[in-house]
C-alpha cells in the first residue's frame, strides 16, 4: 500500500514535469501525456529492470512510445529515474536540445526508439522481443500505443505478427482515452470493439483502469504469466488526466499551457 | 502586410471551389484541423471524409473515389502523405494515372518544433520521380489559390506542396499561374536564382542585397517542379550564364537536381544548390531552423557572390 501511495506521488511529479514542460516550449501535446502517465510512472519506477547508469545494458526491459507524440511523459520518467538531469526537461523542443519534439535514440540515453510516425512502434517492438528470444535473454518489451493510432494498418500487420511468432516476451498497453485529434475516436474512424480485435489476433487482452496503478502492477504481474502468447493491457484511461480543464478536451491533445494555465494546472497538481 | 500560410489558403481555396465543383470530395486523415479541410468539411461534410490515422488508406480510398468520377483531394502531412502512402500514390495513383489532388501540407523544416520526424525534406525528389504526377510547390497564399484550381483542371494526379508557416504575400497585383510555367519575379542578367515554395521571398531579398553591390540577378519562381519549365531554365543557363537554386528541401533530387539535370544535357554553366545538406532535421522555431540549415536570403546572396568568383 505504502509502495502504491508512493507511485501515485511520482506520477503526480511527472504530471507537473509534463505541464511545465510544455509550457516551457511553447508547444507539445500535454493531453496523451496525462493519460498515460501512470502507466509509464509504473513501468519505470516499479516494473522495468533497469540501470540509468547502463543505458545500453543488454538485459535491460524495453519501453517503445509507439506514440511517440507523448514525448514528455517519457523524458519525465526518464529523467526523474536518473538518466539524465530533470533541470534539461526545460529545454524541450529547442533548438540544440536532446528532447525533440518527438523521441530520437540517437540523442537522448534511454529512449529505446525514435517513434513519431504513428503505427511503427508495435513492429520495432517484435523485433527487440524476437531479438531477446534469438540471444536467450529473459528481458521484456514494453510498447504503448494510441486508441487514434490503432487505425493505422501497421499495427494489424504487427499485432499478428507478435502473436504468430509467440512472442509472450511483450506486453503491449493501449491508452483507451477515447480521443485523438480531429474529435473522439469512435466518431472519426471507430476502432472498437478493440479488445475484441486484439483478442481475434491471438493476443491475451485484459482490460483495466489506466489511472489505478495498483491494476497497473497486477496486470503486468498477469502478463508475466502468459505462456506463447503477448499480451495486451486495454488501459481505461482520461485524455489530460490530473488537469481538470485538461480532462477529456480534445483541444488539449497538442498545444502548451499559457502562464495562467500552467499556474492552475501546477496548483492542481500541487 | 499579413503573412498567410499556405495550408490556410489551401483549405479556404477548396470550400471556395467546392459550390462550383460538385465533384471535389476531402479526405483527411486526423489532421483537419492543420491541413485546415476543417473549411470544407464544416461547409460540406457529406463530402468530407476523415479515415482517421491511415494515410495508405486515404490514398487507396481516393485512388477509388478518382476511378468513380469523384476528384478526392487527399490531405494530411507531407511526411505521411509521401512516406507512409508512398506505394499507394505510385501504384493505385500514379500508374493508373487516377484522378487524385494530394494536399501535403508541414512541408519542409519550418514545420518548427515537432522535429525531423515531421519534416519532409526528401517528399520533391519522391514525388518527382513519379511518372504522371504534378508537383506544385506555391509560394504564398495567392499561388496556392491557383494553383489548387489549376489542380481541378488538371486531369490526373497532382501534389501540392504546403507549409505551416506564415508567409509573406509576392504579388501585388493580379497573375498568371500556369503549371509548368514559370513565373519571372525579377528582371537580372549577372545569375539567376531559381526558387520555390518559401525560399522565394528569401530569393527576391538576396536579389535586392546584390542590386546594392551592382550584381543584377533574375529570379524566378519554379512553382512546378514537375513538369519542370525547362525552357525558363535554358533561358537563364544562356543569358544569365550562372544559377543559384534555393528550395526548402534536401538538395539531394528535388528542385537543385531538377535544375541541374536540364542545365547539364542543354547549356552547361554553374550551378549551386541552396538547400538542406543531406540531413534530417530538428526541433526548434522555424526561423531558427531556416537559419541554422542556410535556408535564408544571406545563404542565397553567398551563393550567387560565390558562383561569382566574389568570394
Ligand atoms: C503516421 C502519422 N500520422 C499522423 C500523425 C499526426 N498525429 C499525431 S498525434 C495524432 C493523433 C493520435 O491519437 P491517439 O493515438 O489516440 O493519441 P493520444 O490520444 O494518446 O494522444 C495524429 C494524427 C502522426 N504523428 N503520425
Ligand atoms: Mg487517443
Amino acid at each position: 500500500m505504502e509502495a502504491i501511495s508512493w507511485l501515485e506521488r511520482k506520477a503526480r511529479e511527472i504530471r507537473r514535469d509534463i505541464i511545465s514542460m510544455t509550457a516551457a516550449a511553447g508547444s507539445g501535446h500535454p493531453g496523451g501525456s496525462l493519460s498515460s502517465a501512470d502507466i509509464v510512472t509504473a513501468l519505470y519506477f516499479q516494473i522495468m529492470r533497469l540501470d540509468p547508469e547502463k543505458p545500453d545494458w543488454p538485459d535491460r526491459d524495453r519501453f517503445v512510445l509507439s506514440k511517440g507524440h507523448a514525448a514528455p511523459v517519457l523524458y519525465s520518467a526518464l529523467a526523474e529515474r536518473g538518466f539524465f538531469q530533470t533541470s534539461e526537461l526545460l529545454t524541450l523542443r529547442k533548438l540544440g536540445s536532446r528532447l525533440q519534439g518527438h523521441p530520437d535514440m540517437k540523442s537522448l540515453p534511454g529512449v529505446e526508439m525514435s517513434t513519431g510516425s504513428l503505427g511503427q512502434g508495435l513492429a520495432v517492438a517484435n523485433g527487440m522481443a524476437l531479438a531477446g528470444k534469438l540471444d536467450y535473454r529473459d528481458y521484456r518489451v514494453f510498447v504503448l500505443l494510441g486508441d487514434g493510432e490503432n487505425q493505422e494498418g501497421m499495427i494489424w500487420e504487427a499485432a499478428m505478427a507478435s502473436a504468430h511468432y509467440k512472442l509472450d516476451n511483450l506486453t503491449a498497453f493501449l491508452d483507451h482515452n477515447g480521443l485523438q485529434i480531429d474529435g473522439p475516436v469512435r466518431e472519426v474512424m471507430s476502432v472498437e470493439p478493440v479488445a475484441d480485435k486484439w483478442k481475434a489476433f491471438g493476443w491475451d487482452v485484459q482490460i483495466i483502469d489506466g489511472h489505478d496503478l495498483s491494476q497497473i502492477l497486477t496486470a503486468v504481474e498477469k502478463a508475466k504469466e502468459v505462456k506463447g502468447r503477448p499480451q495486451m493491457i486495454v488501459a481505461e484511461t482520461i485524455k489530460g488526466k490530473g488537469v481538470s480543464f485538461m480532462e477529456n478536451n480534445v483541444d488539449w491533445h497538442g498545444k502548451a499551457p499559457n502562464p495562467q494555465e500552467t499556474e492552475k494546472a501546477l496548483a492542481e497538481l500541487a | 502586410m499579413k503573412k498567410i500560410a499556405t495550408r490556410e489558403a489551401y483549405g479556404e481555396a477548396l470550400a471556395e471551389l467546392g459550390t462550383e465543383y460538385p465533384d471535389i470530395v476531402v479526405l483527411d486523415a486526423d489532421l483537419a484541423k492543420s491541413t485546415k479541410t476543417i473549411d470544407f468539411a464544416k461547409k460540406f461534410p457529406n463530402r468530407f471524409f476523415d479515415m482517421g490515422v491511415a494515410e495508405a488508406n486515404m490514398l487507396g480510398t481516393g485512388a477509388g473515389l478518382a476511378a468513380s468520377g469523384k476528384i478526392p483531394f487527399c490531405s494530411t502531412f507531407a511526411v505521411f502523405a509521401v512516406g507512409r502512402a508512398f506505394d499507394q500514390l505510385r501504384n493505385s495513383v500514379c500508374y493508373p494515372m487516377l484522378n487524385v489532388k494530394i494536399g501535403a501540407s508541414h512541408a519542409g523544416i519550418s514545420v518548427g518544433e515537432d522535429g525531423a520526424s515531421h519534416q519532409s525534406v526528401e517528399d520533391i525528389a519522391l514525388t518527382r520521380a513519379l511518372p504522371n504526377l504534378t508537383v506544385i510547390v506555391p509560394a504564398d497564399a495567392a499561388e496556392t489559390k491557383k494553383a489548387v484550381l489549376e489542380a481541378i483542371k488538371i486531369k490526373g494526379p497532382v501534389y501540392l506542396r504546403l507549409g505551416r508557416l506564415a508567409v509573406p504575400a509576392l504579388h501585388e497585383n493580379d497573375f498568371v499561374f500556369e503549371p509548368g510555367k514559370a513565373i519571372t519575379m525579377r528582371e537580372g542578367s549577372s545569375a539567376t536564382i531559381i526558387a520555390a515554395g518559401l525560399m522565394v521571398a528569401e530569393a527576391l531579398a538576396a536579389a535586392g542585397e546584390l542590386a546594392n553591390e551592382g550584381l543584377e540577378v533574375r529570379v524566378v519562381n519554379m512553382h512546378t517542379i514537375k513538369p519542370l519549365d525547362a525552357e525558363a531554365v535554358i533561358k537563364a543557363a544562356q543569358e544569365t550564364k550562372a544559377i543559384v537554386t534555393a528550395e526548402e528541401h534536401s538538395i539531394i533530387g528535388g528542385l537543385g537536381s531538377a535544375v541541374a539535370e536540364v542545365v547539364c544535357e542543354h547549356c552547361p554553366v554553374p550551378v549551386y544548390r541552396v538547400g538542406i545538406k543531406d540531413s534530417f532535421g530538428e526541433s526548434g522555431a522555424p526561423s531558427d531552423l531556416l537559419q541554422k540549415f542556410g535556408l535564408t536570403s544571406r545563404h542565397i546572396a553567398d551563393a550567387v557572390r560565390k558562383i561569382k568568383g566574389l568570394k
